[in-house]
């Protein structure tokens, strides 16, 4: 049964068509995670350079994203605001949006944490010697904050791809669904999903590992580097 | 938005919210459970650890829906039928105990060696050592990680809906597919969670805040 799965699965467009989800699973993380990173970047810097009652505007945005999983978000931006708002975008766009503000929300309070944990003392020697407040963040405060976003940013990566799975309920063909779509295909096999599934975990754990594997590299290096 | 749809659903969501409650809770006591064994099994390295490298490897790296629907559709294919409840309890404690394990683990390793080589120094045993020195502050130290992973790990049960259980989120999309009032059944489900969730979070901060006091007295 398991072997006649096997050949089931590799037979004809059926692997294909997974490595087409895959694709779709691909490209909409990469953008959410692109759109995510400037969004957060830019938030996360105002964000630490802000006091008082502004701070409570960027903790509200993130505290949103935290407390709300992701599948009411989907369903809010997907069903809801089309309807409230009068505008319609594809699935895979809803979920690009939905996701960069998630990635971005996220985002800000890593980088947010990193700057402030920059010793302040950086910060002040560098308007001592003259430098401007670009100037101090470009040469001396980001180089040193990047360090400590990498691992933190790594394995957001990685939530925000782990996630993309729940697309398969606003009907976003990627690979889960594809995945499904065989199994419903081949139905006599049992031993069919098994299979199916198992080697969407395989996919999944070679991009997710792959990614945390580097982070874990950069970070030795970059720990090296710094004795 | 409209009161009386709202006030209809209110039954329903209450039995998905303590499902979601009762689901969460043994998820989150056995990923603890399975958290701390993993991360002292790690720590002393004891024989076999690699596989559980391996463990958490696999299991952070997957989606939890994948891991769902590999035990509650994959599995049957090799005769081991789970039903839907346990697939979801079992997947949670799986997931979740690798993170708690991670958690643990760098609560236990930020234990300054200091204090374990006082301990030997005054002539403890290794299983004094662990119980009287290390486990306490180790668990100290891994608390606000435990903490984002309990929150995690309750945002996660939402996933529980795509097998059909009726939890918090599935109870809304199903209204919603009945009636088509998106607005009041999405309002009704973040409500659900952030009943859960708001409380959760400020109890966790107001306990880190605590910590930071205590971590000055070395």
């Amino acid at each position: 049964m398991l072997t006649s799965a096997i050949n089931l699965i590799l037979a004809g467009t059926n692997l294909s068509r997974l490595i087409e989800g895959l694709g779709v699973t691909i490209e909409i993380s990469v953008l959410s995670i692109f759109f995510g990173t400037i969004l957060g970047g830019f938030l996360g810097l105002l964000w630490s350079n802000v006091t008082g009652a502004e701070r409570g505007f960027f903790r509200t945005y993130l505290e949103i994203f935290r407390i709300v999983p992701t599948i009411p978000l989907l369903f809010l931006f997907y069903y809801t605001f089309p309807r409230d708002l009068n505008f319609n975008l594809p699935a895979t766009a809803v979920s690009v949006l939905v996701f960069s503000l998630w990635f971005g929300a996220e985002f800000s309070d890593i980088v947010r944490a990193a700057v402030q944990s920059v010793a302040k003392g950086q910060k002040e020697s560098a308007y001592a010697i003259g430098l401007t407040a670009w100037q101090s963040y470009r040469y001396v405060l980001l180089p040193q904050s990047l360090v400590n976003i990498l691992p933190a940013y790594i394995n957001l990566s990685t939530r925000i791809i782990k996630t993309t799975s729940i697309l398969l309920l606003i009907s976003v063909t990627e690979v889960i669904t594809v995945g499904q779509q065989i199994i419903e295909a081949n139905s006599s096999n049992r031993a069919v999903p098994l299979v199916v599934y198992g080697l969407i975990a395989l996919f999944y754990f070679l991009i997710n590992g792959t990614l945390t594997w580097l982070s874990k590299k950069i970070e030795r290096k970059v720990v090296a580097n710094d004795r | 938005m409209s009161w009386i749809y709202i006030q209809q659903a209110i039954p329903a969501f209450i039995n998905g919210f303590f499902l979601t409650l009762k689901l969460a809770t043994i998820g989150i006591i056995g990923a603890l459970l399975l958290g701390i064994v993993v991360a002292f099994w790690l720590y002393y390295q004891v024989i076999g650890h690699h596989v559980l490298r391996v463990y958490i490897a696999v299991s952070r790296n997957t989606p939890l829906l994948i891991q769902l629907f590999f035990i509650y559709y994959g599995l049957p294919g090799i005769g081991l039928k789970i039903p839907a409840e346990q697939t979801a309890i079992i997947g949670l404690i799986f997931l979740g105990g690798s993170y708690m394990a991670d958690a643990f683990l760098g609560g236990l390793e930020a234990v300054p060696k200091i204090q374990v080589e006082s301990g030997q120094v005054i002539g403890l045993s290794t299983w004094q050592l662990a119980r009287y020195v290390i486990f306490p502050q180790g668990i100290l130290y891994s608390l606000p990680a435990i903490g984002a992973n309990i929150i995690f790990l309750i945002k996660e049960t939402s996933i529980f809906t795509v097998i059909a259980i009726p939890e918090i989120t599935n109870t809304a999309l199903d209204l919603i597919g009945q009636n088509y009032r998106s607005n009041e059944y999405l309002l009704m489900m973040v409500v659900s969670y952030a009943i859960i969730l708001i409380p959760l979070s400020l109890g966790l901060s107001w306990v880190e805040r605590r910590l930071r006091r205590v971590n000055f007295s070395n």
